[in-house]
């Protein structure tokens, strides 16, 4: 593809040996993990077992004490301001909050990374570009004019989502995109984030507690625990190891409701088409 | 990023013409290449996009942009082309960026209404919250078993002891300038020995409490605004409040308490601080020995000098407390909220502040203690 590095096939996200200390707290150790291209990554964990710190440690917010993290072909860990100005404008990030610009509309939040990066757009296209950005992240049309205080919880992370993608990113983070919202919202989203992988071949690393997101959207789980990765996999790959947390996680109550939720679900399709 | 996207001009034997795109149509090479699609006037049968190599979707966007404002076709899409092309479609919207705004006279009107509308309500509220203190402080009271001593003393350390070097350096320099300056221009009539009273006078009076209620008003009124507006945002408050447990007594009390009773003693330590600064620039500029200079403090400022800056420092720190405390309660919704009812708990309470003082200086004069 003429000398482009745009989706060729490395890996989005290499970590080898990653370590995060805090004082004498070590919150990661010799932490390895590969994202594959075009997957939707979940990352589950206890709390307190360091996911946010990692999402933190690839996008650069968190400087780790030792290791290497390898983004889109770019060296992180080296802090060359270049390598980074490199990648910033190729990933997108939903925070826990949204963490939208309050003094800003939707629309303008949008624009803000646009204007960053590519300030050659004309306005008017920009103000194009970040219309059909809000409405693609599934967001009502009124809410391009509003303020971040007038949204609900769940329309800001939409919100989010919107100015997350404003750049057509290779690569998405979200943190815990599901909590707080109602199960109808959060079973919307998970299909909004697929729908949006399918449609622009996004990777997508994704931080989350909810057993149905990891049942319906994620092609592969990463497992947290004891300071590193301790399984990447299929869901039952993950519970085909016999790690006690992962047994734990899975088969718990709410693991086995995720879970009988989501046959169901998926007899529910195989009918539908045999109709 | 390299690669840059194209576009020729090509007449069919039918007559239309065809657009042909070429080159990678991506966020960060689309800003010159709709410059140019902007400048095309023939009209446009189809538009050619099999030789695009990279499409994302703000090149599917300009792409159909194009496409509808020439009512062309578009041909040789690839699969992700399409089905990009078909997304930003579906997604398309006409809203505004910003919600309306009025014309502006209308606005100043408005917001002129709000104002006055207001501040009837803040005089009220103001009221009204010095009346639920006074309720709660009896009931307090009554029930001696509830009295948030630990919460007052804590207070009290962070209001007054913390407070002293902060205050004890700031009045030194008030002490230093105000006989330095004075005896510039006392000198003119040959008076520089009445430095002594100046000093004296000018910080036991006026400036030792009036500095001291600023400072505290910067240090702790606004710490009082900020703590209890985000245990608002936080819905401690309301916790408290379920649990049966009076905001008022627990966190209001005690900090109302600490700040008037300490200012009581800030101001005073104050002004001794400011007098001690001037007695140092005696010493070393205008040749009055710093023992003479206090001895001559004891001579010329007159007792009741004392007791104005003592009556005048409880009042001030009632007044700071109450518009911290106050403005924190009135805190709700999001946090730019705590930021607004920060600022306001100290600018109110030094605008208070110094309009007391003036009524004060009437009284006092009046009463005969000029």
């Amino acid at each position: 593809m003429a000398g482009h590095q745009r989706f060729s096939d490395e890996p989005p996200i290499v970590i080898e040996g990653l370590e995060n200390k805090f004082g004498d707290f070590a919150v990661h150790q010799d932490l390895d993990l590969t994202v594959k291209r075009g997957e939707i990554l979940g990352v589950v964990g206890g709390s307190g077992t360091g996911k946010s710190v990692l999402m933190r440690s690839i996008i650069g917010l968190q400087t780790p004490t030792a290791g290497r993290i390898e983004v889109l072909g770019h060296e992180l860990t080296a802090h060359d301001p270049d390598e980074e100005l490199g990648v910033r404008n190729r990933w997108g990030v939903l925070f826990q909050g949204g963490a939208l610009f309050s003094t800003l509309t939707v629309g303008e939040n949008v624009e803000v990374p646009l204007k960053q990066f590519y300030p050659e757009i004309d306005d008017e296209l920009r103000k194009e570009i970040a219309r059909y950005k809000v409405m693609m992240s599934g967001l009502p049309e009124e809410a391009v004019a509003k303020y971040p205080s007038e949204l609900s919880g769940g329309m800001k992370k939409r919100a989010g989502l919107a100015r997350a993608l404003a750049l057509d990113p290779e690569l998405l983070f979200l943190d815990e995109p599901t909590a707080g919202l109602d199960p109808i919202g959060a079973a919307k989203f998970d299909r909004q984030t697929k729908e949006l992988r399918d449609t622009l071949g996004l990777t997508v690393f994704l931080i989350t507690h909810d057993l149905d997101s990891l049942y319906e959207i994620c092609d592969r789980v990463a497992v947290l625990a004891d300071k590193k990765v301790i399984a990447t996999g299929t869901i039952s790959e993950l519970i085909d190891t016999n790690h006690p947390w992962i047994d734990e996680y899975f088969n718990g109550p709410r693991g086995r409701g995720a879970q009988s939720a989501h046959n169901l679900n998926t007899e529910r399709a195989a009918a539908d088409k045999g109709d | 990023m390299d690669g840059v996207a194209h576009f020729t001009l090509e007449n069919d034997e039918g007559g239309g013409t065809t657009l042909a795109m070429s080159g990678p149509l991506l966020v960060s090479t689309i800003g010159q290449f709709e410059d140019e699609l902007e400048q095309v006037s023939e009209d446009i049968a189809t538009v050619d996009i099999s030789e695009v190599e990279e499409i994302d979707t703000v090149g599917a966007w300009v792409v159909s942009k194009f496409a509808r404002r020439h009512s062309a076709e578009i041909i040789g899409a690839s699969d992700s082309a399409h089905h990009l092309i078909g997304a930003v479609e579906s997604a398309s919207s006409e809203a505004d960026m910003r919600p309306e705004r009025d014309p502006v006279w209308k606005r100043v009107a408005i917001r002129m209404g709000e104002r006055v509308y207001n501040a009837r309500g803040s005089v009220y509220g103001v009221v009204g919250f010095l009346g639920q203190v006074l309720i709660g402080f009896a009931s307090v009271l009554r029930h001696p078993s509830r009295f948030p001593l630990k919460a007052l003393v804590r207070q009290m350390e962070l209001v007054g002891v913390a407070a002293l070097p902060i205050i004890g350096l700031m009045s030194f320099l008030i002490g230093i300038v105000i006989a330095q300056q004075g005896a510039v221009q006392l000198s003119q009539f040959g008076a520089e020995t009445l430095t002594v009273n100046l000093v004296g006078r000018i910080t036991l009076r006026e400036l030792g409490v009036l500095m001291t209620a600023i400072m505290v008003a910067g240090r702790s009124g606004s710490a009082f605004a900020a703590q209890i507006g985000t245990m608002k945002l936080t819905e401690e408050v309301d916790a408290m409040r379920t649990i049966g447990i009076s905001p008022i007594e627990q966190l209001v009390i005690p900090r109302i308490l600490a700040c008037t009773f300490m200012m009581i003693v800030l101001g005073f330590f104050s002004s001794v601080v400011g007098i001690v600064g001037g007695a140092v620039i005696g010493q070393v500029a205008l040749g009055i020995p710093f023992f003479t200079f206090l001895e001559r403090i004891q001579e010329v400022v007159p007792i009741y000098d004392v007791w104005v800056g003592l009556i005048k420092a409880p009042v001030f720190g009632l007044i700071v407390a109450l518009a911290g405390c106050y403005n924190g309660m009135q805190v709700q919704g999001n946090s730019e909220e705590v930021g607004t009812r920060t600022t306001m708990a100290v600018v109110s309470a030094i605008f208070a502040v110094i309009v007391i003082d003036a009524f004060f200086a009437v009284f006092f004069t009046e009463i005969g203690w000029g």
